[in-house]
Order: structure tokens, then C-alpha cells, then sequence
């Protein structure tokens, strides 16, 4: 197809790498960060302002080893959520059974 | 190649379930964190507020009104960002930056293509748009389109500088002074300076 | 400020401005900066950019080895088969050093 670029044989290196892609119109409908996003938001920055994380590039990390099609269906927020929590296994900071069972806990109790 | 299974339509993944698993994961993780004294509830609540007191508004708009009235500060902008901003008080510590020019023959306009990179200590939080799919995969490869969209209309003997802030660097768009302001108070010019002309998908408004 | 541990890049850059350049198509599992549509292509160096430590690294929380970040242009004329823009349109991208050869 005529977008191709220009470089043959050369591999997205993974579902972040969109430049270039095909597209329809960018939706510019402005959206007020949801409380739940600013919260993950903060907590990523206080993450690394903690140390847990260093730098950005490892919260990049966690989100460019998504799966392609979890990596599409994710907001932009979720796939924080997802990343810096695989950090914060990895730190040994909490284990993913804790995080499964908070999830379950809040998912069915009164909020 | 890398367009080996080409996306009809690609990821529009910035609208959310109400209820996910993720939403979800991000509000436990974030209790987890607290109750094992990573930190508290009030250093959180303090660094939300630390991220809404930035706004284009007051931080980015200034810096360009600044430039506009201000030829030594301008000069001082291009050359070294970090420094010149730091004298208008912001703080730039955690943000190598770079101002890029508008003139009559160039545009510049800032994508991340990677992920949402962007000169949050003078922006503040990326809009969505700058974040979606659409924004990222289009803007490197069809800018002028993009930039109709948005509104904006280029001449074509105007170039069209395309900036993918992937790695360490953070840009912000000078845009050109709008024609007419001569005698503007810098206050004044601020009010005409918006977010998305220091991105660089518009021009700054027009008295 | 930098610990003595730190692998660092030597005192002359590797490539001035106005230097041409390619920038490596190797593929890579793991995180890196360069995206698909810039692989392999040439461009021209127009800045120095002083040294970062190096986003492979990084990624997974090590550091102490910087490398030297460059910026580059492209043409967007060489980047797509087909554009719609002006010849002189550009794309201008951060590389480390680690991903430039001399062109």
C-alpha cells in the first residue's frame, strides 16, 4: 500500500510504535482526567520519587510488553495501572496475589 | 515490513471501560502502596494538586509572552531552555528542555510517537488527543493533514518541522506573535497564547 | 555528581553537526527509542545533546552508562513513499549514538 514507509523489512518494534500507521481523524474532544486516572497519575510519580522506578523508561517498559491487542483496548491510564504494577512486583513492593484479591475485595465491597 | 498486518483502523484505545480491571488495579495498587508507608495519603493528595497547579495558562503562556516582548530573554530561550525558564521561576529540574521557533518560513509541530512525552512543567497532563492513536501514527506521516484538522493551514512554502520527542527531550512551540500586537502588555499577550499553539497544531490567537 | 562506576562516552563526539548519518535497522526485543519508520534511514546530525544513560538499561532499572544523545533530520520525502508536503518538510528525532553509523 502507497503508506508504506520507506525502509523495507523493518519490524514495529512493538504495539507503542505507531508512527506511520494509517488513521482516521484525531478526536480532539477535550476530557477531564477522571479522579481514579489523576490518583494513578500521582502515584506514578511518587513512584518514582520514591525510587521504585528511576525513570520513565520503566514504566515505557511495562506498557511496550503489553500484549498488541490488550495494548490497543487499554486508555491510557489503565495501561499506567498496568505497568507500574509490574513494577511494583518486580521491587518485591506487593505481590500480585495481594493485588488480586484488594481488586476482588473492591470490586464487591460497598464503595 | 513493519506495516506487516496494517491496521484498517488503528488502536483508538483512549476511551475507557467505566468499571475495568485495570481501573480497578490502578485504585488497589494505589491503596497497597499506601498501607506499606511507600508514602501517604497526603503526600498523594499533594502531588495531585502539584499536577493540576500546572497549567499552559500559567507556566507555558507566560514563558511565550516573555520571548515576544523580551529580545534577550527570547535569545536566551532558544540557546538554553532550562536556564531561562528557571529565571522566570519554574521549575525545569526534572526536564531538559527545548523551545523551537515558529518564523514565517518554518512551523514546528511536537508528536510523541512512543508513547505521550511532553513539557508537562509547563503544560501540565497531555490532552488526550496527544496521547491517542490517531495523533501519533498520523503526525510524522501526513503533518499538513493533521494540522487542517486542527484547523490550521499552511502555505506551502512554509516547511513543516515535525519533532517525535521519543527520548530524553522535552519541546515547546514559540509560536509567531500575532499581527496587530505592537503595543500588548505581556499579561495581555499571554491571553493569546494557548496550549495547543506550544504543541504546535495551531497558531497562537488572533486579537 | 557522576559516580566513578559510570561507563561513559569518550570527550570528542562521534559525529558534529551536519554530519550524515544512518541510523541502525537492527531489531531489538526490549525497550529502545528508535521507532520502525526510522530504522535505516540517513539523516543529517543538527545537535549534540549531551549524555543520557542508556534507555536499554534503563528500562529495567540500571543505570551508570551513559551515551551520547544526538538529534537528527530527516526529510519526510525519504521517510514515505509517498508524501503529501513540501520537499523541504522534516522529521526531526533523538538517537543515541549507539544506534548511528557515519553514511
Amino acid at each position: 500500500m502507497s503508506d508504506e514507509i520507506s525502509t523495507d523489512g523493518v519490524e514495529r518494534i512493538g504495539p507503542h510504535d505507531l508512527g506511520g500507521l494509517p488513521g482516521g481523524p484525531v478526536d480532539r474532544t477535550e476530557h477531564d482526567a477522571a479522579h481514579w486516572e489523576r490518583q494513578v497519575d500521582a502515584m506514578v510519580m511518587l513512584m518514582r520519587r520514591k525510587g521504585v522506578m528511576i525513570d520513565p523508561a520503566q514504566l515505557r517498559r511495562g506498557i511496550e510488553s503489553l500484549d498488541p491487542d490488550v495494548y490497543e483496548k487499554l486508555s491510557y491510564y489503565e495501561r499506567w495501572a498496568g505497568s507500574a504494577a509490574l513494577n511494583a512486583i518486580e521491587q518485591g513492593l506487593v505481590t500480585q496475589a495481594e493485588l488480586d484479591a484488594r481488586i476482588e475485595s473492591l470490586r464487591t465491597g460497598p464503595r | 515490513m513493519s506495516h506487516d498486518h496494517p491496521h484498517r483502523h488503528p488502536p483508538q484505545a483512549d476511551h475507557r471501560e467505566p468499571v475495568s480491571h485495570y481501573e480497578w488495579l490502578g485504585v488497589a495498587l494505589n491503596e497497597l502502596l499506601m498501607e506499606k508507608g511507600l508514602y501517604t495519603a497526603q503526600e498523594l493528595r499533594e502531588m495531585m494538586a502539584e499536577v493540576e497547579a500546572v497549567e499552559p495558562s500559567t507556566h507555558g503562556a507566560r514563558v511565550v509572552a516573555r520571548a515576544w516582548v523580551d529580545e534577550d530573554f527570547r535569545v536566551r530561550l532558544l540557546k538554553d531552555a532550562n536556564t531561562a525558564v528557571e529565571a522566570l521561576g519554574f521549575d525545569s529540574a526534572a526536564t531538559d528542555l527545548t523551545v523551537l521557533e515558529n518564523t514565517d518560513e518554518i512551523h514546528n509541530v511536537v508528536v510523541c510517537t512512543l508513547c505521550s512525552c511532553y513539557p508537562r512543567s509547563l503544560l501540565g497532563r497531555p490532552p488526550t488527543w496527544y496521547k491517542s492513536a490517531s495523533y501519533r501514527s498520523r503526525l510524522v506521516r501526513e503533518p499538513r493533514s493533521v494540522l487542517r484538522e486542527f484547523g490550521t493551514q499552511l502555505p506551502d512554502n512554509v516547511t513543516v518541522r515535525v519533532h517525535d520527542s521519543t527520548a530524553e527531550l522535552r519541546y515547546l512551540v514559540l509560536p509567531l506573535r500575532p499581527q496587530g500586537t505592537d503595543d500588548w502588555t505581556e499579561e495581555r499577550l499571554a491571553e493569546l497564547v494557548t496550549r495547543d499553539s506550544m504543541i504546535g497544531v495551531t497558531t497562537a490567537r488572533t486579537p | 555528581m557522576i559516580p566513578p562506576e559510570t561507563a561513559r562516552p569518550g570527550p570528542t563526539p562521534r559525529f558534529r553537526i551536519g554530519d550524515r548519518v544512518r541510523i541502525d535497522a537492527r531489531p531489538l526485543a526490549t525497550h529502545h527509542r528508535v521507532p520502525a519508520y526510522a530504522k535505516g534511514q540517513t539523516g543529517v546530525i543538527i545537535r549534540v545533546c549531551g549524555e543520557h544513560e542508556e534507555p536499554e538499561r534503563l528500562a529495567f532499572g540500571q543505570q551508570h552508562r551513559l551515551r551520547r544523545l544526538y538529534r537528527v533530520r530527516l526529510q519526510q520525502t525519504d521517510l514515505w513513499k509517498t508524501y503529501e508536503g513540501s520537499p523541504t518538510d522534516t522529521l526531526d528525532i533523538e538517537i543515541f549514538d549507539h544506534w548511528l553509523q557515519p553514511a
